[in-house]
């Protein structure tokens, strides 16, 4: 397998994935009246307000009740509705984590979960609005496919291919902007890890918001040292792209990941049980939140604390290639 | 109007069921004798679904959400063709798909359950599709009195009304116990029906064992334009095995071979007097 190819440039600022999926639902709604949003009070929140004006017949309010929320989405969907929960990632995966176990998971019903706001996207409003759970929780489930795109270009596609997926997928983004990261009419597809820089020192593996901080710490040690990261956007969490992982891990040289999400079971351990199991020898290191009550602030101001920015990124490349 | 073949039918599926129990070594029985009239009405009498076609999409809708009652289910399916009954033999065998709680893998079944709360909200989706398709099938679940603390099923009660799904049936199999011991003891939900009623919920009471009250509630629907059923069915925890009724360590118990023999020597003689 070879590398894209990825030119030199600055990046292009774009609009938040979240901005991007309701977009992205206007027009599958416009196509087919099965394209359904369901919601939990939360179409504020989910940027839905003109679609449930657009599209009255195709919104679907549960009020704050995430448990019946997934429970009425997996019967709409077994009656062959194409159905988007969409809810805060936070309450999505915690509250209705039974529902979405049995009647999404187990029962095979082709439920879209889309959790909005995801990681610490509600930086400040604390934990109770902190998802840093959703990757442990839900690879732990049999049947269930987790995608975290890292921009807009990969949000479009992940909505699109969603909707006529006839198996259940949990999407989950923020609400920040984001560049588009790497080139013009790539491909996307789901269980297939997308190489948005080329860079044969070290690889970086994030995935979601986390991918451009990875990116721009890329870039500062190509201009400092000379140094060749490949950055990847692993936005399947599950299934995991395992022969991108052996093709990074073949040079022998150094792996981060970094992950919007606590170190416990999320896309670093994903990365390194598959690796280890494997027998490569690369050093690994996990960027992410760790196991302890979270720093307060902003998703950014949260991110810089743990390292999961590009001064975060940028110093642990340096400690582990020694420079 | 006494339906003499129907009610031979249930004094067979208690059989039968007491049969797959006993061999299984594994089973909730008092539940499944307290809803197997239920389910063989709603199997021979009520629902629109074909095991040689079953998933058309006109059919009606069963969803059993207190799934563990699911040897009752498991006798009325066979009987009603959708498997052979010798199928049953492995019930709760190693790779059988005939497990504790219902599941796809088993013809006829439309959800997987078995945790409990969880069958009326898929319910409401289902009749919320139907609705919006413009479409006349019916929905129908079988609640256990015992699931009705749990909070999903209220935020269900809601939006059912709320969307005026008069083409849901929740059924309630009210034997009123639970592995603990009664409904009142372990959790207080009584005053069901007034609860209901003021959710919005149009509500009946049947004796849960009687097949002609049962046909007609629920094949007379819906209840009020606008407005979901609900069926509180009255009915006896372990009903038609003496030593079993109002028995609590019969939830999940199984019969000795002296205690087998002696249920099938009761059914038989409540055959005779049919």
């Amino acid at each position: 397998m070879e590398l894209d190819k990825i030119k030199e440039k600055d990046l292009t600022m774009g609009k938040a994935n979240l901005e991007v999926f309701s977009e992205t639902i206007w027009n599958l709604a416009a196509q087919d009246r099965n394209i359904l949003a369901v919601t939990s009070d939360s179409r504020g929140s989910g940027k839905l307000v003109p679609f449930g004006q657009k599209y009255p017949n195709q919104i679907v309010e549960i009020g704050i009740a995430e448990q019946n929320l997934v429970g009425v989405a997996a019967g709409l969907a077994s009656a062959g509705k194409k159905v988007f929960a969409v809810s805060p990632a936070c309450f999505l995966t915690a509250r209705a984590l039974e529902q979405i176990k049995n009647d999404v998971a187990y029962s095979d019903n082709p439920v879209k979960l889309i959790g909005i706001s995801a990681g610490v996207s509600y930086g400040a409003l604390g934990t109770t609005h902190h998802s840093l759970h959703d990757f442990a929780a839900l690879r732990a489930i049999n049947n269930m496919t987790i995608v975290v795109p890292a921009d807009n270009f990969e949000t479009e596609q992940a909505i699109k291919k969603a909707a006529n997926l006839d198996k259940p997928i949990y999407i989950r983004f923020g609400k920040k902007a984001m560049p588009f990261l790497g080139e013009e009419n790539q491909t996307f597809e789901f269980g297939k890890g997308r190489v948005v820089r080329e860079g044969a020192d070290l690889t970086i593996i994030g995935c979601g918001e986390t991918v451009y901080p990875a990116w721009q710490a890329a870039s500062a040690l190509e201009d400092k040292y000379g140094v060749k990261a490949a950055v990847v956007s692993m936005h399947t969490i599950k299934p995991l792209d395992t022969n991108l992982l052996d093709y990074l891990a073949a040079n022998g040289k150094p792996i981060i990941t970094v992950e919007e999400h606590m170190v416990n079971g999320g896309l670093g351990e994903a990365c390194a049980s598959y690796l280890f199991q494997k027998g490569v020898s690369n050093q690994f290191k996990i960027v992410g939140i760790p196991d302890e009550y979270t720093v307060t602030g902003s998703q950014m101001e949260i991110f810089n604390h743990y390292g999961i920015s590009q001064d975060g990124i940028f110093l642990k490349a340096k400690e582990l290639l020694r420079i | 109007m006494i339906d003499r073949e129907l009610q031979l039918k249930s004094v067979r599926l208690r059989k039968n069921l007491l049969k797959y129990i006993y061999r299984a070594k594994a089973g909730h029985t008092g539940g499944s004798l307290s809803c197997v009239d239920i389910l063989n009405v709603l199997y021979n009498r009520v629902l629109n679904v074909d095991p040689n076609n079953f998933l058309q999409p006109d059919r009606d809708r069963y969803i059993q959400s207190k799934g563990h009652s699911v040897e009752a289910l498991y006798v009325t399916l066979a009987d009603r063709g959708f498997f052979p009954e010798s199928d049953l033999e492995t019930l709760c065998q190693y790779q059988s798909h005939y497990i504790g709680h219902p599941t796809k893998k088993v013809h006829g079944v439309e959800q997987n359950t078995g945790a409990l709360g969880h069958g009326l909200p898929i319910c409401v989706g289902e009749a919320l599709a139907a609705k919006m398709d413009g479409k006349s099938h019916r929905i129908f679940t079988l609640l256990g009195d015992g699931e009705l603390p749990e909070g999903s099923n209220w935020e269900a009660f809601l939006s059912a009304a709320h969307y005026k799904l008069d083409n849901l049936y929740a059924i309630l199999d009210n034997n009123k116990q639970q592995i603990t011991g009664s409904n009142l003891e372990v959790m207080n939900t009584d005053s069901i029906k007034e609860k209901l009623e003021s959710f919005g919920w149009v509500v009946k009471e049947v004796d849960g064992h009687n097949p002609d009250e049962l046909e007609a509630a629920l094949n007379n629907g819906p209840f009020a334009e606008g407005k979901p059923n609900f069926i509180i069915a009255h009915t006896i925890k372990g009903k038609g095995v003496s030593y079993m009724e109002r028995v609590i360590k019969w939830h999940h118990g199984v019969p000795s071979a002296e205690q087998f023999e002696l249920a099938n020597k009761e059914l038989d003689e409540a055959a005779a007097l049919i």
